[in-house]
């Protein structure tokens, strides 16, 4: 660790979200590099202010919603100057200088101050009992008032106002709520949902005065009412003014900073003075200003990395949304919907119900989406918003939400407020309502992936993401912190999936260290999530140059055989197209016999899966099913597992093409091929599609006439039919197409995803474009998929069982016999 | 006192591998990272006791392949915020050779 004398020093002026959270980032990335002095006017630790309004409403206390308490500081060896204001940067000494008159020297600034509420300059603004609403402070004075007097007005109908109206109306005042437009919170809701909103609050009791201009606030020694426009009075004991925020950037603009309407930042969040940074709702990035917490945390982040000297992020701003936090109403806002001639809108109005949906869209993506009533979905819509997702393909069904598409998962729970805490959200971990909102609560959690590191939550088949954020976004209250609009490939990189597919071929990089130093991997070896990715990349890209590297594969891919909770593995012998023999059987049964296999199981796949063979037999037990002319079935890899089949025109009287020797064709061509995820492949004889074909990730179905082939679909953890490609005439142009659609997805999917969400994010009609109607391009993707078969039609068991590869793998390196 | 017990050269554990040592208290998992260096922990993660020696090695940690808990090489530790830790033995290298103390309260265990 450095002497404190030799570190360099770090001043932050603002003790709030956005400044201790970029502290909380450096410290993550690097701890030692800074003596850190943080200054701030408010006499607290640093709080979650996004939770005054719960506060207020008496849902939660103060305590509840500190973020970081003076302990924190201490643990951390920050100077906390709680309660001392800076009033002034001197740049040429690289100065602060403290209310007291106290000069602090710094070598890097940071200015997170944040944003004042707005006072209108009324007649009366100053008088007692006219405040704003932005800290613990207005809080407390606005719950004292609640006991001491009876009526308020709340000067502006926006997100602000309207949770202040409702807390202060919990507190037992009479609240009227005065807004200047005729909609409610217009600058997140359309018309029609500012209606609904203000129907439902009215019926709660609050009182809406609009639109209506404030004129001035009456009395002498404290407020005692106030004048509209129209000369109408309402007597008033309390004004809460929350018509808006002003970043406050007055500090700066003083020491010569350039501001326009904030602190103007770089996209590494440094002001014209380069060893001055700036965060947060003071700051104004690429003409934008934000008021909610998910961009600062954006930002907090790339100012951090910038600090620590790892100068890989750039901020490139936020796409934001909303959800009001008034117990019992269910709000959503995303995005731009203010309607335009090149937008579209989607609307679903259900009066009796409460429920109103408007999805805009623009370019086939949704640009927007305001939600009342049924919020569910909002994350949904917002994941596809923010991934750009072109949705013409959903677009029917696309305002009855994820579920509808069956792609909500298998809960088919909705609504997250009206659940119970006993009730399950994750069903891979077990883990309920209660744990997730308690570890929020508790472990001071504001991230999807905060949630999933401390809960397990959504981390394991993902198909409650949507769920986990509704809770995030039910127990903050408000925003939480969404991801950034491109995921990274892993926590090791910034960069993703995309990123990393593209470098590789342009810088012909052929092996994972190469990858990681060009492209500034974070972490030594990187991860088991961007290992095998990597590894797959590599593969797909460099068919017979690029050395498979076992230790970057799971370790089914690395034995070719399926680990088992007791560390035990499965084993499935490949049966082209779903056929066996007598003598394949036999030999199975003889093996099953031989090494004491507890359990065979048929599979979903027509297989058959002989459970809990020991490690070390296994290469044994591949010899003997080599012996009889058995080969790897594959059934651990990301690659071609299975073709699924009817008998078709050889026996049934419906079949109308031969189903079986088409499924066995395409196994024998395709198997050994790695791709991004697993793929399952199904062929049926006729429309009545015994072998389902159209829930598997490519599947045809025989007609009369030719062969339709189908792709796209899922029956795991979501379930999804297929779309349809195309159909052709004969089966040498069935396999042309599956092959060269499945080579495409191999140079394009990205790891893990499964063909249909690859179909999803790129398009049906990007991929028909390219597979059905570009015959030359068909042709030439056929043509790559061939080449790389000859270096992977290699049977894996035969390698092992007898040629020796890798015989170390499954021998122990030593057998003690301890005393 | 540690008694240290030869188990075989270091070339036998493959680089960001690992390897078993099977004692009659249980296997160890035998680890060697991408500089050469060698740890020894019990073969069960805290977790579920799925086997470390099958997991990735990234830098001096490995992920278990049953639900990806992520163990501290040189202190058995579950990375935060996962709990839980695994019993760690003894282990180096001389001269190519890799050389284990078992821990017996850890090997009975």
């Amino acid at each position: 660790m450095l002497d404190k004398v030799t570190k360099q020093k770090l001043v932050v002026i603002g003790n709030g979200m956005a400044g201790i959270r970029t502290v909380e980032a450096l410290l993550e990335r690097a701890p030692d590099l800074y003596d850190i002095t943080v200054f701030g006017s408010e006499p607290y630790g640093n709080y979650n202010r996004i939770l005054l309004s719960p506060v207020l409403a008496g849902e939660k206390t103060v305590d509840d919603i500190m973020l970081n308490t003076v302990d924190w500081y201490e643990d951390n060896n920050i100077t906390l100057r709680k309660g001392e204001t800076i009033t002034m940067i001197d740049r040429r000494t690289c100065e602060v200088v403290t209310e007291a008159g106290e000069r602090v020297p710094y070598d890097r600034l940071l200015i997170a101050t944040g944003s004042n509420p707005i006072m209108l300059p009324l007649p009366g603004k100053d008088l007692p009992g006219v405040i704003g609403f932005r800290d613990i402070y207005d809080v407390d004075r606005m719950i004292k008032a609640s006991t001491d007097y009876r009526n308020a007005v709340v000067i502006g109908g926006g997100l602000l106002g309207l949770e202040a109206a409702n807390g202060l109306m919990k507190r037992g005042m009479n609240v009227t709520v005065v807004h200047l437009l005729d909609t409610l919170m217009e600058r997140q809701l359309d018309p029609v949902a500012g209606g609904l909103l203000r129907k439902s609050l009215e019926e709660r009791g609050m009182v809406f005065k609009m639109p209506a201009q404030t004129q001035a606030i009456l009395g002498e020694d404290r407020v005692t009412g106030v004048r509209f426009g129209d000369g109408t009075e309402l007597p008033a004991d309390l004004v809460v003014m929350a018509v808006g925020i002003r970043p406050n950037f007055e500090l700066a603009k003083k020491a010569g900073l350039y501001c326009e309407r904030g602190i103007v930042v770089s996209d590494t969040m440094q002001t014209y003075d380069g060893r001055i940074y700036a965060v947060g709702e003071c700051v104004q990035h690429r003409r934008q200003t934000y008021g909610l917490v998910a961009p600062l945390f954006d930002q907090a982040k790339v100012c951090a990395n910038h600090l620590a000297m790892k100068g890989f992020a750039t901020y490139d701003g936020s796409v934001t949304s909303t959800k009001l936090k008034v117990t019992g109403i269910d709000l959503f806002s995303a995005g731009d919907f203010a309607p335009g001639p090149d937008k579209e809108e989607i609307v679903l109005q259900d009066a009796n119900r409460g429920v109103y949906k408007r999805i805009i869209l623009k370019d086939k993506k949704i640009v927007g989406a305001v939600l009342y009533g049924d919020t569910i979905d909002g994350p949904w819509y917002f994941q596809h918003l923010r991934d750009g997702t072109d949705v013409s393909h959903m677009r029917e069904r696309l305002v009855f939400g994820a579920a509808n598409l069956g792609d909500g998962g298998v809960s088919g729970q909705s609504s997250v407020a009206a659940m119970s805490d006993e009730t399950e959200i994750c069903g891979c971990n077990g883990v309920c309502k209660g744990a997730i909102v308690k570890a929020i609560s508790e472990k001071k959690l504001f991230t999807l992936d905060d949630v999933r590191a401390h809960t397990k939550a959504s981390s394991s088949c993902g198909s409650c993401t949507g769920l986990v954020e509704q809770v995030l976004a039910f127990t903050l209250g408000g925003d939480y912190s969404a991801a950034p609009k491109v995921k990274p490939l892993c926590k090791c990189t910034d960069h993703s999936h995309d990123d990393v597919r593209r470098v590789i071929v342009e810088q012909q990089l052929k092996t994972i260290p190469a990858v990681m130093r060009f492209m500034e991997w974070k972490t030594l070896n990187g991860c088991h999530s961007c290992r095998p990715a990597l590894n797959y990349y590599l593969l797909a890209t460099w068919p017979g140059e690029y050395r498979d590297d076992q230790q970057s594969r799971f370790i089914n891919e690395r034995v070719h055989a399926n680990i088992q909770k007791d560390g035990t593995y499965s084993v499935v012998p490949r049966m082209w197209g779903g056929v066996t023999t007598p003598s394949e059987l036999r030999a199975i049964a003889d093996v099953a016999e031989k090494f004491n296999i507890p359990t065979v199981k048929v599979t979903g796949g027509q297989r058959i899966d002989l459970l809990g063979v020991k490690k070390e037999d296994l290469p044994a037990v591949w010899a003997d099913l080599n012996d009889a002319g058995m080969v790897s079935g594959h059934a651990y890899a990301k690659g071609l597992r299975t073709v699924k089949t009817c008998v078709g025109s050889e026996w049934c009287r419906f079949g109308t093409q031969d189903s079986t020797g088409l499924g066995v064709k395409l196994e024998k061509f395709m198997w050994g091929s790695w791709t991004p995820a697993k793929v399952k492949l199904g062929v049926s004889g006729c429309p009545r599609n015994c072998a389902e074909a159209t829930c598997k990730d490519v599947g045809v179905v025989c007609v009369d006439s030719g062969y339709e082939i189908h792709f796209a679909g899922a029956a795991g953890l979501h379930i999804k039919g297929t779309e349809f490609l195309t159909k052709v005439e004969t089966e040498d142009e069935c396999l042309e197409v599956i092959v060269a659609l499945t080579q495409l997805y191999r140079e394009e999917g990205w790891y893990l995803e499964r063909m249909y969400k690859w179909c999803d994010r790129v398009g049906l009609e990007q991929i028909r474009k390219r597979v059905v109607d570009d015959v030359a391009n068909r042709k030439a993707l056929f043509a790559r998929f061939g080449y790389s078969q000859q270096f992977a039609q290699t049977d894996p068991w035969a390698e092992r069982a007898s040629r020796g590869v890798d015989r170390n793998e499954f021998a122990p390196l030593a057998e003690l016999e301890l005393a | 006192m540690t008694q240290w017990i030869e188990i075989g050269a270091l070339t036998d554990i493959p680089r960001l591998g690992s390897r078993v040592v099977r004692t009659p208290g249980g296997n160890i998992a035998v680890f060697r990272t991408e500089s050469d260096e060698v740890f020894a922990l019990d073969d069960r993660c805290p977790h579920k006791g799925g086997p470390l020696s099958q997991g990735i090695v990234h830098n001096k940690r490995v992920t278990c392949p049953l639900h990806n808990f992520v163990i501290e090489l040189a202190s058995g530790q579950a990375v935060a915020p996962d709990e839980g830790c695994t019993h760690t033995h003894p282990a180096k290298v001389e001269n190519g050779v890799v050389w284990l103390s078992v821990r017996q309260a850890a090997a009975v265990s």
